[in-house]
């Protein structure tokens, strides 16, 4: 009965997605009051719907109602309830009807904030994200549907893979999802303008918060995602280069360019086609990243290419989402125009070459991703591209889009001298590289490529310092110190604050690959082994027993110059299910380096196993730094002037809405 | 200059720096690239030596061994037709195991032993590796058509 109940509401929401998505844009380009009425009630209603159908599949799963083919093949009755409830978003189903109930929620956000806009683009941008929900919902229903009945039902379910057991699991693809499908609201306010026609300074203002909020969960989301990869995978690595993880980069990618262009645009009114052609790509990007990983292409082409339902409905939606927007692009991008001009060296320039860069860097990132693909589908041989490719292409391109990240605050708006911009720049850039010389001969170990990371994260870091001095200081007859840190306005804090996290990630990662020492060892009770100054003693193995699994618990105590630091309890766990052997290793984090033990395997007719031992210096920097990213991008969206303007265009609405009507008439 | 001259000079950089930068990945492209070579593909000397590759199969019943020192480990992958020895030194991944699909990546040395840098197998245990799978379906054929003749 429930899961019926859920399946008819999701039928109940395409069919008011299908009403959200026609009849306001239709009512925008006739001007009918009436029918841009019906976008808010609509996106309302589908929200309610998507939500009992979500609120069924959760029911599902807590129930252990092994009658749904979802809940029987990805849960169990022995499982704990938190991961029964994050099963739900562990399958290719699961997974859609909460990227469905996401939508809705960045929908529903949409038409409480957007009182202050206009009828026509809010009716616009919602009637675009209603299209968008009738894809997803109609594809669910059609080939995926989560509540398919599996009759007979089976005794119990299959289990959820215990890789995914972890709380890792419970946050990571929520707020993975949330930025995915939030970039959806940009692409919506590009989509509209490029129906509209108008495209300025106010349009910017708008999409500029959602971008950065959907910005930030992605970065959180890619961040979890990395250390939970790092904790859980037992081989002490943060980022792997997998097509998965690149699916989730590339938007990523993207969406940085998106919100610095949307800076442009609404400050100098430039920028504008590729601002629109910016959000365009990191929506798409989102779509390829969420089929990429659901669909099932990664783990066999050919068995992805055989299910023809499946197949045929995501290349045609991915080719109707990407084909359709870039065709309207082309056919109403000279309308929106190119905005002003500026010169050679100027912020514009500098922000224009990142841009450039990132888009660059998101296309080498999908080269090595869908390439392998295409060979693979077109039975040409197999390849793979590993890490040492994405490393030989990222070195090159990410450090001049660090460096010019620390100077393009610096430049002016429209022109600049180089003379000049060189003459402000010199002490932090003296002081930054004689450091990042000296640094590494401290280790006793000097190499180019430590050099270069701490060159470019301290850049970041003194350019950042004298960018926030020359700010309180300001001129001598402008209040006091504390006055001048109190005007600063929240946009510029976040800048602030997420440049500074690009500094912290980067020293991480520079130091990490420079400094790390691994040590694969045969270990028996008593044995002890040394690495990077610190003593690690084996204690023994115990047997310990978890809710559906069997652990081999080993107790390792580790020591520095005879004081103790800390006691590491890895485990071997054994799944009993799907009997499916488990690392789970064991972590001593700090504040410059993290201590990492996993137990290999036991060695035959010996007491003894192989233990793999880390030293990590400076890896907890990776996921700070991206911690200060999103902070900053959640400070900067929080910005004041965002809600001022919301009120300006309120008193104002008589007014914008009498001038609006001839520019739609027209 | 004159402004002509100027954008000119603009574009002509920024084709220069594109074709630069499309220049930088495309290299590194060609020169990071890891094919996939079957057992029979290595012993058909189709493989190149000193160069990294994968190799995928199945992990032959009853050849994994321990090396005295209890890290390196040898053993045979098959793809049921022909067979390459491997010799590995860590620990090697929870889903390893005699019987079951294995793609290990590294280099065949003049002794013909393939020396792996790494071994890959995948967290789930029905999962076959899809290179592995796909050797093994390559030699099948390969024996059909042997047997045809």
């Amino acid at each position: 009965m429930i899961p019926e109940l859920g399946s008819f509401s999701l039928a109940l929401a395409l069919a008011l997605a299908l009403v959200q998505g026609i009849l306001p844009i239709a009512g925008a380009a006739r001007n009918d009051a009436r029918l841009m009425g019906v976008a808010r009630p609509a996106a309302h209603g589908q929200f309610v719907f998507v939500m009992i159908a979500f609120a069924c599949q959760i029911y599902g799963f807590v129930a252990n109602d092994f009658s749904i083919l979802n809940v029987a093949t990805n849960s169990n009755s022995a499982l704990p309830l938190q991961y029964r409830v994050a099963a739900s978003w562990g399958s290719h189903e699961g997974s859609l009807l909460l990227w469905a109930l996401m939508l809705n929620g960045w929908t529903v956000a949409v038409t409480v904030f957007s009182r202050h806009l206009p009828e026509e683009v809010a009716a616009r941008v919602v009637g675009v994200m209603g299209l968008i929900g009738v894809g997803f919902l109609a594809f669910m229903l059609i080939t995926s549907n989560p509540f398919d009945r599996l009759l007979p039902a089976v005794a119990d379910g299959r289990d959820l893979n215990p890789l995914l057991q972890d709380p890792g699991m419970v946050f990571h693809p929520p707020m993975l999802y949330m930025g995915y499908v939030g970039f959806s609201v940009a692409f919506a306010f590009s989509i509209a303008a490029l129906l509209g026609g108008q495209l300025d300074a106010a349009w910017a203002r708008w999409s500029r918060p959602w971008t950065t909020v959907a910005w930030v969960s992605l970065t959180l989301g890619i961040c979890l995602g990395s250390y939970w990869a790092y904790y859980e995978l037992g081989w002490g690595g943060w980022w792997f280069w997998d097509p998965v993880e690149n699916a989730s980069f590339m938007p990523w990618l993207i969406g940085t360019a998106l919100m610095h262009s949307l800076a442009v645009t609404e400050k100098r009114g430039t920028f504008k086609s590729w601002t629109v052609l910016l959000a365009i790509f990191a929506f798409s990007f989102s779509l390829l990243g969420t089929f990429l990983v659901r669909s099932g292409v990664l783990t066999s082409v050919h068995a992805f290419a055989t299910d023809p339902r499946r197949g045929v409905f995501i290349l045609g939606l991915l080719v109707l989402v990407i084909g359709g927007s870039l065709l309207l692009f082309a056919w109403r991008a000279p309308k929106v125009g190119l905005g002003g001009s500026f010169g050679l060296v100027s912020r514009e320039s500098a922000l224009l070459t990142n841009n450039a860069l990132l888009s660059v860097a998101a296309a080498s990132v999908m080269l090595g991703t869908l390439y392998p693909l295409f060979l693979d589908a077109l039975n040409l041989g197999k390849i793979s591209v590993g890490p040492p490719y994405f490393d030989a292409v990222f070195v090159p391109l990410m450090t001049p889009v660090v460096f010019l990240m620390a100077i393009a605050p610096f430049s002016r708006w429209k022109g600049d001298s180089l003379p000049a911009l060189a003459r402000r720049l010199r002490w932090a850039f003296g002081v930054a590289l004689v450091s990042a010389l000296l640094l590494p001969l401290t280790t006793g170990k000097w190499t180019p490529m430590v050099a270069l990371g701490l060159f470019l994260a301290l850049w970041v870091f003194v350019t950042s310092a004298q960018h926030l001095f020359q700010r309180l200081r300001g001129k001598a007859d402008e209040g006091t110190v504390l006055s001048r840190l109190r005007a600063i306005p929240g946009g510029w804090w976040g800048m602030w604050l997420a440049h500074v996290g690009i500094g912290v990630t980067v020293i991480g990662i520079t130091l990490v690959k420079g400094y790390e020492q691994n040590l694969d060892v045969k270990m028996a009770t008593g044995d002890t082994a040394h690495l990077a100054g610190y003593t690690f003693e084996f204690k023994g193995v115990t047997e310990r027993k978890g809710p559906n699994f069997v652990a081999a618990s080993a107790l390792i105590d580790v020591t520095r110059d005879g004081k103790p630091v800390a006691t590491m309890k890895p485990e071997k766990r054994m799944y009993t299910v799907q009997q499916m052997p488990m690392t789970e290793g064991a972590i001593d984090p700090g504040f410059t380096r993290d201590l990492y033990v996993s137990m290999g395997e036991p060695l035959p007719g010996t007491e003894a196993w192989i233990v793999r031992i880390f030293y990590k210096p400076f890896v907890g920097w990776i996921w700070w730094g991206a911690i200060f990213m999103g902070v900053g991008g959640l400070i900067a969206a929080a910005d004041r002037r965002y809600r001022r303007l919301a009120e300006r265009a309120a008193a104002r609405r008589p007014a914008v809405d009498a001038a609006a009507v001839p520019a739609v008439a027209r | 200059m004159k402004p002509r001259h100027k954008r000119m000079l603009l574009i002509g950089g920024g084709v220069a720096a594109l074709a630069l930068s499309a220049t930088l990945v495309l290299s590194a492209f060609q020169k990071n690239l890891v094919f996939f070579f079957s057992p029979s593909q290595i012993v058909n000397n189709e493989a190149p030596q000193n160069r990294t590759f994968r190799i995928g199969g199945l992990v032959e019943a009853g050849s994994v061994r321990r090396e005295a020192d209890g890290l390196t480990t040898s053993f045979v992958v098959t793809d049921t037709a022909n067979r390459i020895p491997v010799s590995y030194k860590g620990a090697l991944p929870d889903l390893f195991k005699e019987g079951k699909g294995v793609v290990s990546q590294g280099k065949l040395g003049a002794d013909g032993v393939f020396v792996a840098s790494e071994v890959l197998a995948k967290h789930d245990e029905n999962y076959m590796p899809p290179e592995a799978a796909h050797a093994l379906e390559q030699a099948q054929k390969a024996q059909k058509t042997v047997v045809q003749k």
